[in-house]
């Protein structure tokens, strides 16, 4: 009798001679325990202070809870203790990539709490910048999603072109992520001379390098492969959740405030909204590369219309919006911004509620990698495009 | 550590050992907020701080000599970032990038944001911007560098164990991560502005 032959009777408890009680275990009798696993809150695939508990039946999820908070910074708080102008200098910051964006919606609220008309360059100038905006944070998200499903390399391409686009907004704004360059009433200053001329520049550049981005990570086999199919979000879930953006239009909704409730000038300019098949991981992918060719398309539209005249109107020494309230939502780069405006006809706003995509479209997430194997769960992750400060305010 | 933390090496063979650690830092990017955008923009190829010596490719603290803290720090986050620093092996540097992990940046007034990094973990470097520029940080780094340069070994392991906030990690002990640490930082704010 070999070793093997013994320890093998230990296990099944019989004794030598009596022969091996060889007990077939049927497929799902097996009993075993639930594991919790938690990634976060500082794992690198999660881009950000994101954490999430999997209870995982071996390398299958049974159930997924996100635990959001450790970004919390008060920002509805701090904004009733800020007046209209500083509150410009701390909304930009609750979706670090999508700063002027940001700005924006508060100060359409001011404006319109105060009835105010603005001049049509400042309008022109802000949809320009905010186009810019949506380029810069589409390309982050397109190099730290390649690099979640292991591919360095497309980081440093959009790096390459993030810091030509930051160094053309830091001309007119000064900053590289955070602008501050609205104000109620229009933009702080003018576009510096050369502006526009740098700005078609970047655009013939930027049509020129984006089918580089289709080749390197679109035709990708292994990209492919991680991102097909896994992860489908149907469009009646999705609406159900409040998923909007890139998200959204994965799913096959061409749903855009930029189309379907136009702000500033939009209704002046053609913006084309793409949208997936059957909501996947690579169809938001897909969905995210587009939008930036989109987005280029807009500009060059831009470029055509701005005129001379004022960017910013005349302000009394201090903002006061008048008693009531207001709802302006934009097209944030992730999705649909909102924020609703209380004022008790003081300098600062009684209250400012956010409405944040990122919050909105991390519900989805627990539906999408529930049943899922925990390695699509990455590439899950990385594809409901989220920025925390955004999800956690 | 070994001898090295005991014994003071003679001072061509100090010189040499200082310039080779300075050289080759693991970075552990504890990326936070929106720093760690300019961290990354920092590590790739226009301004790339790999060509100073610092490699942002740690698999994780155990595995690094610096952290660079990027970003507003929570009450929540606080211990996990103290525990992530106690994992590090010494000789281990920090450092602070960004207004809100100097010191509140601009949640100053916040009731949710740890006003400072320095509460939790001993500082080395403090890099001011709200963000940084990518220039800022790679000034932070080289006065880093000039510091492993100019320091002794087994003065700092020794300034280190007589660190109260260092005790109870030497002692494998779990810490109050709220205890506010007491030790000055030796280096101040940079003022390195880019």
């Amino acid at each position: 009798m070999s070793d093997l032959d013994t320890r093998e009777r230990v296990l099944q408890g019989t004794a030598p001679g009596e022969g091996l009680a060889i007990e077939l275990i049927g497929d799902g009798d097996l009993v075993t325990a639930d594991m919790s696993l938690s990634i976060g809150p500082a794992h690198p695939a999660t881009h950000g202070v994101f954490r999430i508990v999997f209870e995982m039946d071996g390398e299958r999820i049974v159930r997924a809870r996100p635990v959001i908070g450790y970004m919390h910074r008060g920002f509805e708080k701090l904004a009733e203790h800020r007046d209209y102008r500083q509150i410009m200098a701390l909304v930009n910051r609750h979706d670090w990539l999508s700063g002027f964006a940001n700005e924006l919606g508060v100060a359409l609220a001011v404006e319109q709490m105060l009835e105010m008309e603005v001049p049509e360059r400042a309008q022109w100038i802000r949809m320009l910048m905010a186009e810019w905006n949506r380029v810069l944070n589409h390309l982050m998200f397109i190099g730290s999603y390649a690099l979640e499903l292991g591919a360095i390399t497309p980081m440093f391409y959009a790096f390459r072109e993030r810091e030509d686009i930051q160094h053309l907004l830091e001309a007119a704004t000064g900053g590289r992520l955070h602008f501050t360059y609205n104000q109620v009433g229009g933009v702080k200053i003018d576009l510096p001379a050369g502006f526009l001329r740098e700005s078609e520049r970047l655009v013939g550049v930027m049509r020129q390098r984006m089918p580089d981005y289709f080749d390197l990570v679109h035709g990708n086999e292994i990209f492919r492969g991680r991102t097909v199919n896994v992860g489908p979000l149907p469009v009646d879930v999705a609406t159900s959740i409040g998923v909007t953006g890139p998200a959204l239009q994965a799913t096959g909704l061409a749903e855009d405030a930029r189309v379907t409730e136009p702000y500033l000038q939009y209704d002046k300019v053609e913006v084309e909204v793409p949208v997936g098949a059957n909501g996947d991981a690579f169809d938001r992918f897909d969905v995210l590369l587009r939008r930036i060719v989109a987005s280029i398309d807009v500009i060059d539209q831009i470029h055509g219309h701005i005129g001379a005249g004022p960017v910013n109107q005349k302000l009394p020494k201090m903002v006061k919006a008048p008693e009531g309230w207001t709802y302006v939502r934009t097209e944030n780069p992730l999705g649909q911004l909102g924020y609703w405006l209380e004022s008790d006809g003081g300098r600062t706003p009684w209250r400012l509620k956010m409405r944040t995509p990122s919050f909105s479209n991390v519900q989805a997430i627990p539906y999408l990698v529930e049943g899922q194997l925990l390695a699509d769960a990455i590439s899950i992750l990385g594809s409901v495009f989220f920025v925390v400060g955004d999800i956690d305010r | 550590m070994g001898v090295m933390d005991q014994v003071e090496l003679p001072k061509p063979i100090k010189y040499v050992f200082n310039w080779g650690r300075k050289y080759s830092l693991w970075c552990f990017n504890f990326g936070l907020a929106c720093c760690a955008i300019e961290f990354i923009a920092a590590s790739t190829s226009r301004h790339d701080f790999i060509r100073h010596g610092v490699i942002p490719f740690a698999h994780g603290p155990r595995q690094a000599d610096l952290l660079v803290v990027s970003g507003t720090l929570t009450d929540k986050m606080a211990p996990a970032v103290k525990r992530l620093y106690d994992e590090m092996p010494e000789p281990k540097y920090v450092i602070s990038f960004g207004s809100c992990s100097n010191c509140g940046g601009p949640y100053w007034d916040s009731y949710s944001v740890t006003k400072g990094v320095d509460q939790v973990i001993p500082v080395d470097v403090y890099v001011p911007g709200c963000p940084p520029r990518p220039e800022a940080l790679l000034d932070g780094i080289m006065r880093l560098q000039d510091r492993i340069q100019n320091e002794s070994l087994p003065e700092r392991i020794a300034e280190r164990r007589r660190d109260p906030a260092n005790v109870g990690a030497e002692a494998g002990l779990a810490l109050d991560p709220h205890a506010v640490h007491t030790a000055a930082p030796v280096l101040g704010p940079t003022g390195g502005d880019a």
